[in-house]
């Protein structure tokens, strides 16, 4: 022992039990100091955060296992095609600031469906807006935990499983406990930690590949080798001798990238644990604010993904393009262990064969693994690969958590006080507020050891959902008085029906299913919600006109919501 | 002028502003990242051909802008119309 301490350092193994020792502890030390005693900071906070606090949550909140994990890996296989994502997952942001935050924070409700409901003046659509929660919420939940378990499985050499239930056991302590309260402030500390991780190991490899320190700027600078050659045009290269597509071109069409990448910007902007960030800051003019600093935050990380992907690609090419297999580094071989790298020799020299022809290729790297192993690619010392593996847990943790709570305040608030039983006292609905988290975690866990295979597909769905069903719905809710119950509640149906019937019909092959050559408008099911929203925003106008307008209170109710002053707290 | 006027002004201002503000946020990722990417990417910028630049990096520093602008003046119009209590 004491012998391999000496010649191999800490590990990273070690460093990464004693980085996540200390992370969970502090998380669960602020659940405690931060636990919720009464409904409204159960679900709100309070009302009291400042907007720099809730900034970074929202930022923690809004950047899952998929942006931490995923995205940078996905960008470094489709080079050109990832832009999608970051405009996508950013632009929505000043569609929030612009268009729902201030507003949504002046109604001064705890949910979305809360807005809905009372917007529209029907419990049918309060029951529209609850159904749609739980389905977007849902599935986001269970890929995050399948994500905690990719961590743990890989860097812990945990089972995959017990990976799952340990962060289950650390989500439940601290949502269930502190509710928006207790999860707020440790989502300060999950940004401080997932930024840090995710931009050390980018600094690093930026300065070894270009010698530029800033990894935005380094992914369009001249190598570091004094060759002259630009790192971009390099990777262009190595791509297109493999048989790819240039890396800056992308292989995508105009029209998907297009819908896609509005699908994604009016989803963000339609997800219900995202506007219910801006429900627990105190004024307007902080919700604004607040929406700004959020996304200042979360650009941090987003503009140099697509460094990190670029780096990591070349880093990748370099190391395994025409080797022999016998001289793989030690990653290499780990990650053939989860089966996340498999190389297969088919004409049996010994070299790996890595090659866009799919007939001749003989390696396959899973995208998820890009920015796990891109430390290890590049070399870089032990705790920071272990830096890495806290920063994805703390990227995971803080959505799951944030998803649960809008899944326990949709089932204790919108389902049981609001529908069900209105005299509830304020201990019972914290107490059922509480129990649906329980079980939210619950059914959670189950999907991220059990993930049905259509995971990947339905977070497209989520996003979808959302654009097709809250979008129209809250943004005609605000900005026009005349919207009625009829209108917003025909338009979500369809809206939502329509989505599911795309997805449903391209990703399950219901419907007779169909592909891509059948694609409407050769719009993929991903960039449908484009789609689905517009249909949601026509029939909302079209029903509008043939049935009765609103009553007056409601009209002066969203004429209230227009002026920023004299937002009080959040109420029931 | 009654507070009705008042509101309905303060909201036409804002609507103004916002349009605007949605403009550019259409042109730096629809339009320079998406729609006229192939025609920017004959410019170069250093290392970056500039449509993969905006569909990668520019459109998001923009956005960033476009929101803390936005903050800007919308505190302005909520003195100017006495809203900002």
């Amino acid at each position: 022992m004491m012998h391999s301490l000496l010649v191999e350092g800490f590990g990273v193994q070690n460093w990464t039990y004693v980085l996540v020792g200390i992370t969970f502890t502090l998380y669960i030390g602020i659940a405690i100091w931060a636990r919720a005693g009464s409904t409204n900071e159960f679900y709100v906070a309070g009302g009291g955060v400042s907007p720099l606090a809730n900034g970074m949550a929202t930022a923690a909140d809004w950047m899952s296992a998929a942006s931490f994990i995923s995205m940078a890996g996905i960008i470094s296989f489709d080079g050109y095609d990832g832009a999608v994502y970051l405009m996508g997952w950013t632009g929505g942001y000043v569609l929030l600031a612009l268009l729902l935050a201030p507003y949504l924070r002046k109604f001064g409700k705890f949910t979305v469906p809360d807005f809905i409901g009372d917007r529209y003046y029907s419990n049918t659509a309060r029951l529209v807006g609850v159904i749609c929660a739980l389905i977007v919420s849902f599935t986001y939940v269970a890929g995050q935990m399948r994500g905690v378990g990719l961590v743990f499985s890989r860097f812990l050499e945990v089972d995959i499983n017990t990976g799952v239930v340990i962060g289950m056991v650390i989500v439940l302590f601290y949502a269930v406990l502190g509710g928006m309260k207790g999860i707020t402030y440790t989502q300060v500390a999950q940004y401080c930690v997932l930024i840090f991780a995710f931009m050390v190991p980018a600094i690093f490899i930026s300065i070894q590949m270009t010698g530029n320190p800033i990894p935005q700027l380094g992914f369009g600078s001249q190598l570091a080798d004094g060759s002259g050659t630009y790192l971009l045009d390099k990777l262009d290269g190595l791509s297109t001798d493999l048989g790819f597509n240039q890396y800056t071109e992308g292989s995508k069409s105009t029209i998907d990238v297009f819908a896609i990448t509005l699908a994604l910007m009016v989803g963000t902007a339609g997800l219900p644990h995202v506007i219910v960030r801006f429900f627990t800051v105190k004024k307007v003019k902080d919700a604004r604010k607040s929406a700004g600093l959020a996304l200042l935050l979360i650009v941090i990380l987003y503009t140099a993904a697509p460094a990190v992907a670029v780096f990591a690609r070349t880093n990748m090419i370099e190391t395994v393009s025409n080797q022999p297999y016998a001289n793989m580094p030690e990653w290499f071989k780990k990650w053939e262990t989860t089966g996340l790298i498999v190389f297969n020799d088919k004409n049996n020299d010994g070299i790996i064969n890595y090659v866009a022809n799919e007939t001749n290729n003989e390696l396959v790297v899973d995208k998820d693994i890009m920015v796990l192993a891109n430390p290890e690619i590049a070399q870089l010392p032990d705790w920071v690969i272990a830096l890495v593996a806290a920063g994805a847990l703390a990227a995971a943790l803080s959505t799951a958590a944030g998803l649960l709570l809008v899944i326990s305040a949709s089932v204790s608030h919108d389902l049981i006080k609001k529908m069900i039983n209105p005299n509830i006292s304020e201990k019972g609905e914290l107490i059922a507020a509480r129990l649906a988290a329980v079980v939210a975690v619950c059914v959670a866990g189950y999907f991220g050891i059990n993930p049905p295979g259509f995971v990947a597909a339905t977070v497209a769905l989520a996003f979808g959902l959302a654009a097709a069903s809250f979008f129209p719905a809250i943004i005609l809710g605000i900005f026009y008085k005349k919207m009625n119950k009829e209108g917003a509640i025909a338009g979500m149906v369809v809206g939502i029906l329509s989505m599911l019937f795309y997805m449903t019909k391209f990703k399950f092959g219901w419907f007779g299913g169909g592909t891509k050559a059948n694609w409407w408008f050769g719009i993929s099911p991903e960039g449908f919600g484009t789609v689905a929203m517009i249909i949601n925003f026509i029939v909302s106008l079209v029903i509008m006109k043939f049935t009765p307008e609103p009553p007056q209170n409601v009209q002066d109710i969203v004429e209230h919501i227009r002026i920023p002053s004299g937002a009080g707290k959040a109420t029931h | 002028m009654t507070e009705k006027d008042n509101a309905k002004a303060y909201w036409k201002e804002n609507i103004r502003y916002v349009l605007i503000l949605l403009a550019i946020w259409f042109l730096v990722s629809f339009a320079a990242g998406i729609l006229f990417k192939e025609e920017l990417n004959s410019i170069k910028i250093g290392g970056f051909k500039l449509g993969f630049w905006f569909a990668q990096q520019g459109s998001m520093y923009v956005f960033v802008v476009l929101i803390f602008v936005y903050v800007r003046l919308m505190n302005k119009l909520d003195k100017k119309y006495g809203y900002d209590a």
